[in-house]
């Protein structure tokens, strides 16, 4: 991670100074222009990026963010005669001021209403602004003080300010790829639920990663006002200026750091010179060749040119061949339930819960405790309300009554990072990854709610992950895990946000004979220290080895509960299981 | 209000003032609802925001203009007949130019082959129906130039008078360019109504729709009912803008105007719902028709997606939409 900041900070200096020494020798003021026009674009493009590139929430309404920064510095200029020095930090401040408006409300949508709604932001500031009056905003010549209002007669002024902009910009992007909010955010991106659930406020991360996006893209406006000089709602608010931060950023490869410059570095220049070569003879030609440009490169390198680029020179490149497995971990055979301490103190305490989906009740009326340092087992066939019972707990699904009392603290009403924190882990039926992050990351992601520190959290990631004989495979990517591998993993980020209560979904769903086994003995291991297990499965047949006591779901209602012996021989479990034929047979 | 109202203008010309506007936004509405129709199938049946709607939409007002003045549909089926052959037979054209955008362009990024791939192929599908747009308005552009183009019939420039509705004075006045519009609109709606709930072929697009892979195991070609889907949703959409543009000058850009309207209805009629569609496109005309009662008439348009976002914001599932996301 430190040569790799080391690696870009060197990239960062090299390339611009390479673009300065080019800039001067530039003399016509028309590319002097373009080459102030790349810089802010780039700018555009990693606002975009920084929130709807890592977080996956499309933003259609990016423009609502330039033209408010362009608007506050050139109307601040024109009313008070205050100068883009100043007006450019309101700006951002405004920008992020949106970002937070915009945010609070948009969130609660999701995948393409989400998308859509952001696109009426700037077209209804667009109106407004029109109708305002301010259908041309032109900044006022001031030629007494150039550089106190950024008036400069040296175009190549511009060009250094506009590569300043984008450095910070740059700087700032890349700081925050590499902590804990890029990783965060494309936990977000890959499984807002597991994010959640892992201890995740995936709220407060969206919110500030679109206000410190608001706040790049104010910026990027607000210098843009300062080099054109002359600001219109259509073109700081049209739908082209939110497309164009997408295009520049999906040109040169979503969620990198780099794609947003190198997207803007080739897209720019190649409008502008098209649109001034040829404008004349044939106008839209830099509007075709630009839409062309983009559906090649999305057809040929899906993901963008960077990662196409960095693939083909051989960086970061799939490992192939053989890899390493599990580390199978000690197995000193299973504890047997006796031998562990079920002590009186109450850790879980369910009362009365209940909840129903329209007519459906999944779960009803169901009432139990668990005590500290016992494996409690929930069976029940299909449909008798043991995940939406998990839902409940971890604060997934608001009940419609009962109360959840988790150490002593009622936590209805508690989001479900909120309940993570508290000290309730849990891992899902199906197993919730996040694909495309490494097995070390996805681990993590679990860590950050319990360490403050970055490399701590990593740190954290490396112990559980060897607890459940995963270390070999920290660095490899999430799909390329086999199933045990993956249910494994889960477990593991369950434990990275260090919990007091474990919930198990079906840990042993879809598992071979020998690698039920093998989480049987991690599961047993972890019981063994001391932590308290509350594991769902169908059957008892593997479980009976390893809890305390079972409670037995069936249609949402407490059927059963009590020692493993006591619940095979209750007629009502067998009755719930095999029928009531079966129970007849018997007799 | 009333008394104020009252002192400014007189209470039946208030009256006449609602009634126009209502049957203003009614008249547009019927015609936006044909708009949402096309994008709303499209989205229904593929899960695609087409960016690219509004252009196919100026595609269909084009292809109206040129078929009436130079492919002579004008002086053969006359001004009443003759606009509404040439918005058909646009409709026919884009079919075929949708059949094969997506054979060769969206068959790329859509359908099967993204499903379960991050963000289910959002980010390419939408820069290529970006880049679409692009090259669709700037190619316009250059074959059509920008000079404002209007079709211009007797009917545009006359209109029907309804009443006197109360006493001597209240009257409406009906546009019959708009009226043909908003009638033979409605129609192609219906029309495409009956074929998705009766045809065969409409039951296979709703089951591609409802679950791709369930239907393939059911041996339903997803990939052929996409292409349908997506000429359809084009043509449809043609259909509506060559009727726009018999009463509306437009040019290569007009699209962008339009397409901001056909995001708005298709969301309030409920994302994948294609009656939901039609009445979501028409609520946006009467918003924006009768906004200008209320609000100054820049605002117009800015009131459409103040209604937009309290719509989607109270009622995110859509006004007929049920809720499809899943948890």
């Amino acid at each position: 991670m430190e040569t790799r900041w080391g690696l870009s900070l060197a990239t960062i200096a090299g390339g611009a100074v390479l673009y300065l020494l080019g800039a001067v020798w530039v003399h016509n003021q028309y590319y002097q222009l373009i080459l102030t026009l790349v810089p802010i674009w780039a700018v555009m493009g990693l606002a975009w990026n920084v929130f709807s590139g890592y977080s996956g929430l499309v933003s259609f309404g990016h423009a609502a963010f330039f033209g408010l920064g362009a608007y506050t510095v050139s109307l601040l200029m024109v009313t008070w005669g205050l100068t883009p020095w100043i007006g450019l930090p309101v700006g951002m401040l405004v920008g992020m001021a949106a970002g937070a408006l915009i945010g609070w409300p948009t969130f609660r949508l999701r995948g393409h209403y989400f998308a859509l709604a952001m696109l009426a932001y700037p077209l209804a500031l667009l109106y407004v602004f029109e109708w305002l009056g301010y259908q041309e905003v032109v900044l006022p010549m001031q030629r007494d003080a150039p550089a106190r209002y950024m008036q400069f007669s040296d175009q190549r002024s511009y060009v250094v300010l506009a590569l300043a902009l984008l450095v910070s910009a740059l700087l700032v992007c890349l700081r925050l790829a590499c902590s804990r909010f890029g990783l965060a955010l494309t936990a977000i991106k890959q499984n807002e639920l597991a994010a959640e659930a892992a201890g995740v406020d995936t709220w407060r991360w969206k919110m500030q990663a679109i206000m410190v996006s608001g706040a790049l893209a104010a910026a990027a406006g607000g210098f843009y006002a300062v080099v054109v000089l002359v600001v219109t709602p259509q073109a700081v608010f049209g739908m082209l200026t939110s497309a164009q931060a997408l295009i520049v950023t999906l040109f040169g490869g979503v969620a990198t750091v780099w794609g947003p410059v190198i997207g803007a570095v080739m897209l720019i220049p190649l409008a502008e010179v098209l649109h001034a070569e040829l404008g004349n003879k044939i106008p839209g030609i830099q509007g075709v060749v630009f839409g062309c440009a983009i559906v090649l490169v999305i057809l040929l390198a899906p993901e963008g040119l960077g990662p196409m680029l960095r693939d083909k020179l051989g960086r970061g490149g799939r490992q192939t061949g053989s890899r390493a497995g599990v580390e199978r971990i000690a197995d000193h055979g299973l504890a047997p339930p006796s031998t562990r301490e079920a002590s009186a103190h109450v850790i879980l305490d369910i009362a009365g819960l209940s909840c129903a989906f329209g007519g459906l009740h999944a779960v009803q009326a169901v009432s139990l405790h668990v005590r500290q340092g016992e494996v409690l087992g929930i069976i029940g066939p299909n449909g008798a309300g043991k995940t939406t019972l998990f839902n409940l707990i971890n604060g997934f699904t608001p009940p419609d009554q009962g109360r959840i009392v988790f150490e002593g603290r009622d936590v209805i009403g508690l989001k479900p990072h909120q309940i993570c924190r508290l000290g309730v882990g849990r891992t899902f039926q199906v197993v919730r990854a996040f694909p495309r992050m490494t097995v070390l990351q996805n681990v993590t992601v679990g860590a950050f709610g319990v360490e403050a520190d970055d490399q701590a959290a990593f740190a954290g990631g490396r112990v559980v992950l060897a607890r459940v004989g995963l270390a070999p495979l920290a660095d490899v990517l999430a799909s390329g895990l086999t199933h045990l591998e993956l249910r494994l993993m889960e477990l593991a980020r369950a434990l990275a946000s260090r919990p007091k209560l474990l919930l198990l979904d079906e840990p042993l769903a879809g598992l071979g004979h020998q690698e039920v086994e093998y989480m049987l003995t991690v599961i047993g291991s972890l019981a063994a220290t001391g932590l308290t297990i509350v594991m769902i499965e169908h059957t008892m047949r593997a479980m009976v080895r390893l809890v305390d006591r079972f409670v037995v779901l069936d249609h949402g209602s407490v059927l059963a509960q009590g020692t493993p012996e006591a619940v095979t021989r209750d007629p009502k479990v067998i009755e719930a299981y095999l029928g009531h034929r079966w129970m007849h047979a018997q007799h | 209000m009333a008394a104020i109202q009252g002192r400014l203008m007189p209470p039946l010309v208030v009256l006449e003032t609602v009634l126009q506007a209502l049957t203003a936004g009614l008249l547009m509405g019927g015609i936006y609802g044909l708009m949402c129709v096309g994008l709303g199938l499209i989205f229904g049946v593929m899960r695609v925001i087409n960016f690219a709607q509004g252009e196919f939409l100026m595609l269909g007002m084009y292809a109206t203009l040129y078929g009436v003045t130079w492919g002579g549909l004008g002086p053969r089926f006359g001004p009443y007949v003759g606009p509404v052959v040439g918005a058909v037979v646009g409709g026919v054209l884009l079919y075929v130019a949708g059949i094969g955008l997506h054979r060769m362009l969206l068959a790329r990024v859509t359908g099967m082959r993204v499903a379960g791939t991050e963000g289910e192929g959002h980010y390419p599908q939408l820069v290529v129906t970006l880049g679409l747009s692009l090259i669709l308005s700037n190619g316009g552009l250059i074959v059509f130039s920008s000079m404002p183009q209007t079709l211009r019939t007797p009917l545009s420039a006359s209109a029907w008078e309804v009443g006197p509705l109360v006493g001597q004075d209240v009257s409406l006045f009906l546009n019959k360019a708009r009226v043909v519009a908003c009638v033979v609109s409605l129609l192609v709606a219906l029309a495409l109504y009956g074929f998705i709930t009766r045809s065969h072929l409409g039951k296979t697009l709703r089951a591609a729709a409802d679950n791709p892979e369930a239907a393939t195991y059911m041996g339903i070609d997803v990939a052929s009912a996409h292409r349908v889907a997506f000429g359809l949703g084009v043509a449809v959409t043609a259909v509506a803008g060559g009727l726009v543009a018999t009463y509306y000058p437009f040019q290569p850009y007009v699209g962008l105007e339009f397409v901001i309207i056909m995001y708005a209805g298709v969301v309030l009629g409920g994302m994948g719902s294609i009656v939901g569609a039609f009445w979501g496109g028409l609520t946006i005309g009467l918003v924006q028709q009768l906004s200008t009662l209320v609000v100054p008439t820049q605002l117009q348009n800015a009131a459409i997606f103040v209604v937009f976002l309290l719509i989607v914001f109270l009622r995110p599932q859509g006004l007929f939409g049920r809720h499809v996301e899943r948890t």
